[in-house]
Formats: C-alpha cells, sequence, structure tokens
C-alpha cells in the first residue's frame, strides 16, 4: 500500500516547524514516530497535503525531573519511558504502558506526544495521562498553552490541539509517598489495541484511607474518558474488594462500547468493571508497599 | 510531484536516490537499491518481516518513509554475514532448522540481532517478548526461539538441540 502524494519537510527549529504549520494551515500534519499516522495515510485514511518531520527538532525529547513534577518531551519513545519508569520502580503506572504498547520495534519508534495527539480511542497513554491527571502543553507561534487532560481528548481522532499548535510536552504530577498506579489492559494477542485499558491511581491517607484517586479507561467509548463517578466512590473510602467492585460497576456505566471484532458491548462493559477492580488492587498494593 | 533527495549508509555502504516523499523505507532498500532480502509481508506493521536497523534501532520499514531515514545508518539482513561466513544468527537458524518456508526469516534474524544487542543473554520469555512483534505464518516458534538461544550461546549447535517436544513455557508475568 502506497499513501497519497504528500509535499514534505523537515524544519530545523520549533519555531520553523510553527511558521510552516501557520502558512499551510489545515493541509498540514506533523510526524514523529509515525507508527500511528503512516498506518492511516497507507490506507488513505488520512491523506495531508503536506508533512512536517519533526526529527530534526531539538528539544522536544527527554524526561525531566523537578520537585513537584515529571516533563516528558513530546517526542521521547514508548521505550525510553518504560526505561526511565521501570529503573527502581519509580513510576509503576507509566511502565506499565509504555512497557506494553505495540511491541519492540513500535516502541523503538513510536512517542508519546504523536500517540496522544493522534488520540486513537483505544490507545493506551489517553487512559494514564487521564488518571493521572496531566497537563499536556502546545506550543504555537503566540506562545504556549497547557491543557488539562481531562479537556483534551474531545472525540474520535479529536483532541484540543489546535491545527497551528505542536504538542511540545507532557507533565505529570511527581509520585508521593503511598501513592501508585496500575494500568490494565485487555488484549485479544500480544500487540493488539485494547480490547479495555484501564489506568488507576490512587494516593493513601495517613489513616490508610485512599486519600484520592484517578481513574482512566480507554477502548470504550468515542475516546478515552476519566472514571469520574468510579473516584466519586473510591474517594475518602477504606481500600477493600467490595469499595473497588462498587467502583468497578459505576466506571462500567459510564463506558459507551461498541460491539466489534473485540467482543460485543456487553462483554466489553463487564471488562471495564473487572480491568478496574484488577487495576485497583495492584495500583492500592504498590502504594502500600511504597 | 516534486522528487527529494535522499542520502544515507546502507550496510555501511553510502547510497542516494531521488524520491517521492511518499517512497516507503522497504521500497527505498528493495526496488531502488535491489536489496530484496527485506520481505514485506502484511504491510501494516504488525507482521515484522520488513524489520531493518536504523541508527541501530530496530525499525519496520513499512512503516517509515525513505525521507525519515535521511542521514541515517540502515543495516538490513544483506549486512549480516561476513563474506561467506554467515552471522552467528544465521548460522543457528541455520542449525535450529529456524527456518521453513523461510519468510519472516530476513526480519527475525534482524529483531533477534536488535534483542541480543540489548540483552546478551535473554531467557526464552525474554526472547519470546523480543520478537512479539514479528510472526512466523508457518508457526516455526520454537526453532526460531532455539536458534537465537545458539546464538546468544545458551545452546549447542547441531546435533545438541533437543528434538523432543519443547520445553514448558514459563507463564508471562501479568500486566
Amino acid at each position: 500500500m502506497i499513501p497519497a502524494q504528500f509535499d514534505y519537510v523537515r524544519p530545523a527549529s520549533l519555531d520553523e516547524a510553527l511558521k510552516v504549520l501557520k502558512d499551510r494551515e489545515g493541509e498540514a500534519k506533523l510526524l514523529s514516530g509515525g507508527y500511528s499516522l503512516l498506518p492511516l495515510m497507507k490506507l488513505r485514511l488520512a491523506q495531508p497535503g503536506l508533512l512536517v518531520d519533526l526529527r530534526d527538532v531539538q528539544g522536544l525529547d527527554g524526561i525531566r525531573e523537578t520537585d513537584d513534577q515529571v516533563t516528558i518531551g513530546a517526542r521521547t519513545t514508548h521505550r525510553r519511558i518504560h526505561e526511565v519508569a521501570a529503573e527502581g520502580n519509580r513510576y509503576p503506572l507509566l511502565a506499565d504502558v509504555a512497557g506494553g504498547i505495540g511491541d519492540p520495534q513500535v516502541r523503538n519508534w513510536g512517542t508519546i506526544g504523536g500517540s496522544v495527539a493522534h488520540a486513537d480511542p483505544a490507545s493506551d497513554w489517553p487512559a494514564a495521562l487521564l488518571a493521572l491527571r496531566a497537563t499536556i502543553v502546545c506550543r504555537s507561534s503566540t506562545g504556549e498553552r497547557a491543557i488539562s487532560a481531562r479537556e483534551f481528548f474531545l472525540d474520535t481522532f479529536t483532541t484540543a490541539i489546535e491545527p497551528t499548535e505542536v504538542l511540545t510536552e507532557i507533565r505529570i504530577p511527581r509520585r508521593v509517598r503511598g501513592s501508585a498506579g496500575a494500568y490494565t489492559k485487555l488484549e485479544r494477542r500480544v500487540g493488539d489495541f485494547a480490547t479495555v485499558g484501564v489506568a488507576a491511581l490512587v494516593r493513601l491517607a495517613p489513616d490508610g484511607k485512599i486519600g484520592s484517586s484517578g481513574i482512566g479507561i480507554t477502548g470504550v467509548s468515542e475516546t478515552p474518558f476519566a472514571a469520574t463517578d468510579a473516584e466519586k466512590v473510591l474517594d475518602g473510602q477504606k481500600p477493600t474488594d467490595e469499595l473497588f467492585r462498587k467502583a468497578a460497576e459505576a466506571a462500567a456505566a459510564m463506558s459507551h462500547p461498541v460491539g466489534d471484532v473485540r467482543g460485543p458491548a456487553e462483554y466489553k462493559r463487564a471488562m471495564v468493571a473487572e480491568m478496574t477492580v484488577r487495576a485497583l488492587r495492584t495500583a492500592i498494593e504498590r502504594a502500600m508497599s511504597s | 510531484m516534486e522528487t527529494q533527495h535522499v542520502k544515507l549508509t546502507v550496510n555501511g555502504e553510502p547510497r542516494e536516490a531521488d524520491v517521492e516523499p511518499r517512497l516507503l523505507l522497504v521500497h527505498l532498500l528493495r526496488d531502488v537499491f535491489g536489496l530484496t532480502g527485506t520481505h514485506i509481508g502484511c504491510d501494516t506493521s504488525n507482521c515484522g518481516a520488513c524489520t531493518v536497523h536504523v541508527n541501530g534501532e530496530s525499525a519496520k520499514s513499512c512503516t517509515m518513509l525513505a525521507l525519515q531515514a535521511d542521514g541515517t545508518q540502515v543495516t538490513t539482513i544483506e549486512g549480516m554475514a561476513d563474506g561467506a561466513t554467515l552471522h552467528a544468527l544465521q548460522q543457528a537458524f541455520w542449525d535450529q532448522h529456524g527456518l521453513q518456508c523461510g519468510f519472516c526469516t530476513p526480519g527475525m534474524i534482524m529483531q533477534a540481532a536488535w534483542l541480543l544487542g540489548q540483552n546478551s543473554k535473554p531467557s526464552e520469555v525474554e526472547i519470546r517478548e523480543g520478537i512479539s512483534g514479528n510472526l512466523c505464518r508457518c508457526t516455526g516458534y520454537v526453532n526460531i526461539v532455539k536458534a537465537i538461544q545458539q546464538a546468544s550461546g545458551q545452546l549447542g549447535s547441531g546435533a545438541a538441540a533437543p528434538v523432543e517436544a519443547p520445553e514448558t513455557i514459563e507463564a508471562a508475568p501479568a500486566s
């Protein structure tokens, strides 16, 4: 399969990239790793007139930690994030997600910013960013905009990014003592998109109750979403399996699965509940031992 | 559509071409440079038959534009042997009968070479995880895994290879 024809530019700086986006507004698409965009272009589901390859733009990759947050550059590969997150088991939720995307070749080249901007309704990163209440930073020629992950994913393949903006980095709160997350993904076979993916984040209060929680879910709606009803069930309560079941039912009720090759809607809704319970159990276990 | 110039190193040799932006790396290698050892299987970035190394990292060349490889070092299956001497992985695939129809073999060997570069003594589970982006339609995985074990010095060659049923596979860790 061959993509339709397009122009290709490889700007040397972010300013140059932003200028191209402005000059060719609506026609240009950004290229990062290419593992989301090129398959769509080969199927001709996407036919951009111009590809702007960000390969030579400096400053878009790498992971930086400050006192209160972790900043991940948009062009950081899944593999690099996995290496950093898994080291010393520091960010188990990020490690769960990054280590399970696609296959090793995809993780070598695919980037977090590309995946998030693409916003496939069954992609893994959005679930984690919703649970973590991450901030997604976009730059245009007029300045920088920080968008809450919970206001970012608007619809299928649709985000709050403007056509003249570049997603530059993702900021997540730094992990604190007593907090941990987990990502549980149901897939038909290794490397497949999630049938259902649930990211759970919990912070235990000193009294052992759940101080705060975050639940992000992918694969079972028009776009990944935060299961806010489940979070309300969890917050302020003692973590028990019974509580997790109640939260899981609330999460399942917020999903809008569509029956397809991965299973009928009823099955998927049941799996939302089961994956939510499993993610919560692992997250709590990790939080207790942190 | 205007062509653009691409200049890269393939198996240690400088190569260049004028290409349409939409030309995929796998087509540059096969159709322009005549390096047909790299195969096109699914053409949808699932099967891994087109796996090559770009700047040392394994990549599916059906999901990369030729222009994205501009200025890089690319290694294909043709760059593995040293003259008439097979690469250790090629020899191991031979010894362990790691190929049946052979279609997936170039991609398997390139991915295995990348894996051994990351982890010189992978366990069976790590090998299976490492080649999870490469499909063998003959389902010849048992001998492929053995070949990679041999190339990593974890299994004898030839007669030493067990011929009975495969050993039990450890359950993969829960995600």
